[in-house]
């Protein structure tokens, strides 16, 4: 009996062993997620384009050096206000291939309509 | 329910005074320009003047557009009811006492070119964002957001730009909500605003994020039309039976959404002078709530 139970516990454990394996196999699979620095100011982003691959989860870093800016990217309904001395992070997975406008969506003077820039999504 | 409007779809053109006449055969418009002739009254609007931008290679006659324009207003044949400008009298600037200048230069040159004539301002982003609107209060309107009644017509003046998100915002939506109230079903509304209500090219920043509520609130009236500015640009769009017409401007014109990768403004045309830019009467005739809009250039070609 005894026997029997120490090969029976042997069996789960394998079985057990086997499903986390395959669980970490599973998530070691996963894109790595891209994370971008992106710095905004009057009036201009440090970025006037950002090309990332289809299918990749997106991290966007962005920091204003001066005063209230927006970021929006209409396209992944990503947007986030900007405001001085704080990182904001926005998150997305590019899904789709294309080129995509991201711009500033708080007026912010004379230069607000330049405050923009492409997302390239490659096949 | 939205669509594009093309002038394939509904409009016919005929040459009128210098200007253009664009009827509908869709219910809110006339079906002949002949019926201009017989309408109980028009308005004029004019959008985007932008006064104080400089860039010769967009605009080399930026101090003489407006007063051409309103030289053009001023040799009409009728004398129009009123006239309704939509926003961005002033192109901004980050210096606070230059930018109230340009308000006082604006409005000195725009009072005493159409004196005698009634005037509704409205401000636009470059009015209004950088301060909620302040400063086009103390020299425009004191209000920014309003309504008026004109021979039965109920006119509503939508602020969608004193917020610098472009927020119409909770507290004037509520005003909108007790304003409509007072209009009668079957009543005729006309909207002035600058910016698009809906989404007309969020990614090139022509759209309103707010502006769905106000269409819903305005939706239970048959009778609707907007106009507004901001995109320099002639356009015409439904949602749903509410039709939304946008204005050329007054110192530069865009291009169309998307057409090109990025948006800035097209460049001057020294074989055709101002090119792209004008404003338009807008004919009323009450009956039927049937509207006629006519383009105008600044200068006759």
């Amino acid at each position: 009996m005894i026997g029997l139970r120490r090969i029976a516990i042997g069996l789960a454990s394998a079985v057990a062993f086997a499903a986390i394996a395959a669980a970490t196999a599973t998530v070691g699979a996963a894109p790595e997620p891209q994370t971008i620095k992106l710095t905004v100011k009057k009036f201009e982003y440090s970025l006037k384009q950002i090309t990332v691959k289809k299918g990749t989860p997106v991290v966007i870093e962005i920091t204003s050096q001066d005063r209230q800016h927006g970021f929006s990217l209409p396209d992944f309904n990503v947007r986030a206000d900007v405001n001085p001395g704080k990182v904001v992070r926005v998150a997305f997975t590019a899904d789709k291939a294309g080129e995509f406008d991201y711009l500033c969506d708080i007026f912010c003077g004379d230069g607000h309509e330049d405050v923009n820039g492409k997302l390239i999504v490659e096949e | 329910m939205a669509a594009n409007i093309t002038k394939r779809d509904f409009m016919k053109l005929a040459g009128v005074g210098g200007g253009a006449v664009f009827a509908s055969s869709l219910p809110g418009y006339v079906s002949s320009a002949a019926a201009a002739q017989k309408g109980e009254f028009y308005f004029v609007q004019l959008s985007d003047t932008h006064w104080g931008f400089t860039g010769d290679k967009v605009n080399p006659d930026p101090k003489g557009t407006l007063p051409k324009a309103i030289d053009a207003v001023n040799a009409l044949p009728e004398k129009p009811d009123f006239i309704v400008f939509t926003g961005d009298i002033t192109h901004t600037t980050d210096d606070d006492k230059e930018r109230e200048r340009r308000m006082v230069e604006a409005k000195g040159i725009i009072l005493k070119g159409l004196k005698g004539h009634r005037i509704y301002f409205l401000a636009g982003e470059h009015d209004a964002s950088l301060d909620n609107g302040a400063a086009f209060k103390k020299h425009f309107h004191k209000l920014t957001y309003y309504s008026f009644d004109h021979k039965g017509v109920h006119f509503i003046a939508i602020d969608n730009v004193s917020d610098p998100k472009a927020l119409i915002g909770e507290k004037q939506l509520a005003w909108l909500a007790a304003d409509l109230k007072k209009v009668k079903k079957n009543q005729q509304i006309v909207v002035f605003t600058h910016r698009p209500l809906f989404d007309l090219a969020a990614d090139w920043d022509w759209a309103t994020p707010d502006g769905q509520k106000a269409i819903d609130m305005l939706m239970p009236f048959p009778h609707v039309t907007v106009f507004y500015g901001h995109i320099h640009q002639e356009n015409h769009f439904m949602t749903g039976h509410i039709a939304h017409h946008a204005a050329k401007g007054l110192m530069f014109p865009l291009p169309v959404a998307h057409s090109v990768p990025k948006k800035a403004p097209i460049p001057w045309d020294a074989a055709a002078p101002y090119k792209g830019l004008g404003f338009r009467g807008v004919e009323d005739q009450l009956k039927d709530a049937e509207i006629e809009i006519v383009e105008f250039p600044v200068v006759k070609a």
